[in-house]
């Protein structure tokens, strides 16, 4: 009974398939030598991946997507930190809705966000600006950051943190000597889901976004709006390879799973 | 969030014996005002941020629009009545409640025996199996929906694959149609599904399934009074993550499902960015905005409500 049977199996063999299948295609159009997108393919070569390079846009709106991740987890770090202490290890009137206040990015549709800033930083002039960006993004991806904090203070033991202070450490001390080192692994992994959700966002950052100053995302999504060929394949290619790379790194440092759903390996 | 209550209480209790742990009671009284300060820079961040935008497009959505005349600052209900009224509004709320209810049946359908599947491999095949089922989730949904514009469109693949195997004699038009969309939105959100379920399986000892077992039950019977009870929570929650994700979904309709057939998200983009009717983009997103808090919220009461001995 707690072996898989044949047909499950079978089942699983067809749903990883299904999984991978767009993905795949995206890598093997990208290998094309033809000038247009066909399979299969005559010949394998790089042209495409050549080709990225005569296209800057694309290598700007790469950078501008790391700046901006790197920017807006930093500061969704410093500000979910001190939150996710009060909640975790404070009773105060107001806490529930404090927490439900700063989960509740996750509850709107990044669509209704979108919308919602467009108006707003055209109003006090942050209107497709780096700034703008970050502070959108700081919001979005603030609920991530929060929640994996969170599961690192309130699993702490509070007993070193005791005894730093009876020993005489003043508040800040014990903060960076004792709460920080010990709440590390979660800030840490928070930062990356942080980076990760900024990273991919695509739906909100359309509306703020400017030809200048936008992101890897919303290129790709522009440009396969007017048309689809071998070049967006060979960006998407680059963006998966990378993104499976940081994926085995994260895995082999941290646990894909714990990232995702908050638990243990086994 | 109960689980680390109980442990907080816990250490609380112990720590009522003065050699082992000092009890902090004095801290919280000194510093009444630490967990707002410790707070301050998130409440403001949130309020500018978050609040202020959101009851600004509210109040977008209350303003008239006039092709010559732009945004007109008034107040009224003009827009809302317009959607209420309006056959076409009617066809692009109904298809995207309706994709995104297709889409959650299909991820419950397959996402939770996956799960199921995964949870009994052994070591090495299983993380690498949950590596392939959970990395798409990291992967740019662009990339992605990109794949199967490839898959649907361009190369045609999947029609040349059914019609080799004999399963179709003509070509199904995938590109620009709700089965497409479909397809691909299932594959964007089914990882979710598994998560969760996966995450309620986490609480079922496999020697239940056999204590079952050996006391005669088949095994049919052992996954109808068994599995099934446990994970039904799983699927429920899933279900809602998935279908506020799937109703609100933006780059995916967009990209397979086109100018041609609309979806609420894709409808306020458009009203938004090409026909720059401002207020009815607004009144289209606060629509969407208060679908999406009632079911979720709604939802989510109800299954905590029935399920509240699996939940704790």
């Amino acid at each position: 009974m707690n072996r898989n049977g044949p047909i499950a199996l079978i089942f699983h063999v067809l749903f990883l398939g299904f999984l991978l299948a767009p993905i795949l295609i995206v890598c093997a159009v990208a290998f094309t030598s033809q000038g247009y997108l066909s399979l299969p393919t005559e010949g394998l070569s790089l042209r495409w991946f050549r080709a990225i390079g005569d296209n800057p846009e694309f290598i700007r709106a790469f950078k501008d997507s790391l700046l901006l991740g790197a920017v807006s987890s930093t500061l969704a770090i410093l500000v979910a930190v001190p939150a996710a202490l009060a909640i975790a290890r404070h009773q105060f009137f107001g806490r529930e809705a404090i927490q439900a206040l700063f989960l509740s990015p996750l509850m709107v549709p990044h669509i209704v966000l979108g919308i919602a800033f467009l108006r707003f930083f055209t109003m006090i002039g942050l209107g497709g600006t780096f700034v703008g960006l970050v502070l959108s993004h700081v919001i979005i991806i603030l609920p991530f950051a929060l929640r994996l904090i969170l599961a690192a203070s309130t699993g702490m033991d509070r007993a070193v943190e005791n005894a730093a202070a009876s020993l005489g450490a003043s508040s800040w001390t014990c903060f960076r000597r004792v709460t920080l080192p010990l709440i590390l692994p979660g800030v840490a992994s928070g930062w990356v889901l942080a980076f990760i959700n900024s990273f991919d966002e695509v739906t909100m950052t359309v509306f703020i976004a400017s030809p200048e100053t936008t992101t890897l995302p919303v290129r790709l999504f522009l440009y396969i709006q007017d048309n689809i060929d071998p070049l967006v394949a060979a960006v998407s290619a680059v963006l998966i390879f990378l993104t499976v790379a940081a994926m085995l790194v994260l895995d082999r440092v941290y646990g894909l799973e714990r990232l995702l759903v908050g638990k243990g390996r086994d | 969030m109960s689980m680390a209550a109980s442990t907080d209480t816990q250490l609380q209790a112990t720590g009522a014996n003065p050699d082992t742990h000092a009890p902090p009671p004095r801290r919280p009284r000194r510093w009444p005002w630490a967990p707002y300060l410790l707070s301050a820079p998130g409440l403001a961040l949130f309020a500018v941020l978050l609040l202020v935008p959101l009851v600004m497009t509210f109040l977008l959505s209350l303003n008239s629009f006039s092709f010559y005349g732009g945004i007109e600052n008034v107040w009224q209900l003009g827009n809302y009545a317009d959607i209420i009224a309006d056959d076409y509004f009617h066809e692009v709320f109904l298809r995207t409640f309706r994709i995104a209810a297709v889409v959650t049946i299909l991820c419950a359908v397959f996402g939770a025996p996956e799960a199921y599947i995964l949870r009994r491999m052994k070591s090495p095949w299983r993380g690498l199996c949950l590596l392939i089922v959970l990395g798409p989730l990291l992967i740019s949904v662009v990339s992605r929906t990109l794949g199967w514009a490839l898959l649907f469109g361009s190369t045609g693949l999947v029609n040349q694959g059914l019609m080799a195997l004999g399963l179709i004699a003509t070509p199904i038009e995938f590109m620009y149609t709700e089965t497409g969309v479909i397809i691909a939105l299932t594959h964007v959100l089914v990882p979710f599904m598994v998560l969760s379920v996966w995450a309620s399986l986490q609480r079922l000892d496999p020697q239940v399934e056999n204590a079952a077992l050996s006391l005669g039950a088949g095994p049919l019977t052992v996954m109808r009074r068994v599995v099934l009870p446990q994970i039904v929570p799983g699927i429920l929650s899933g279900s809602i993550i998935v279908f506020a994700l799937a109703a609100s979904a933006f780059a995916t309709p967009a990209i397979i499902g086109g100018r041609r057939l609309k979806v609420a998200a894709t409808l306020a983009y458009d009203e938004f960015l090409n026909t720059l009717n401002w207020p009815l983009g607004a009144t289209v997103a606060v629509l969407l905005l208060i679908a999406n808090i009632v079911i979720i919220v709604g939802c989510n009461r109800l299954v905590e409500r029935r399920y509240k001995q699996v939940f704790e």
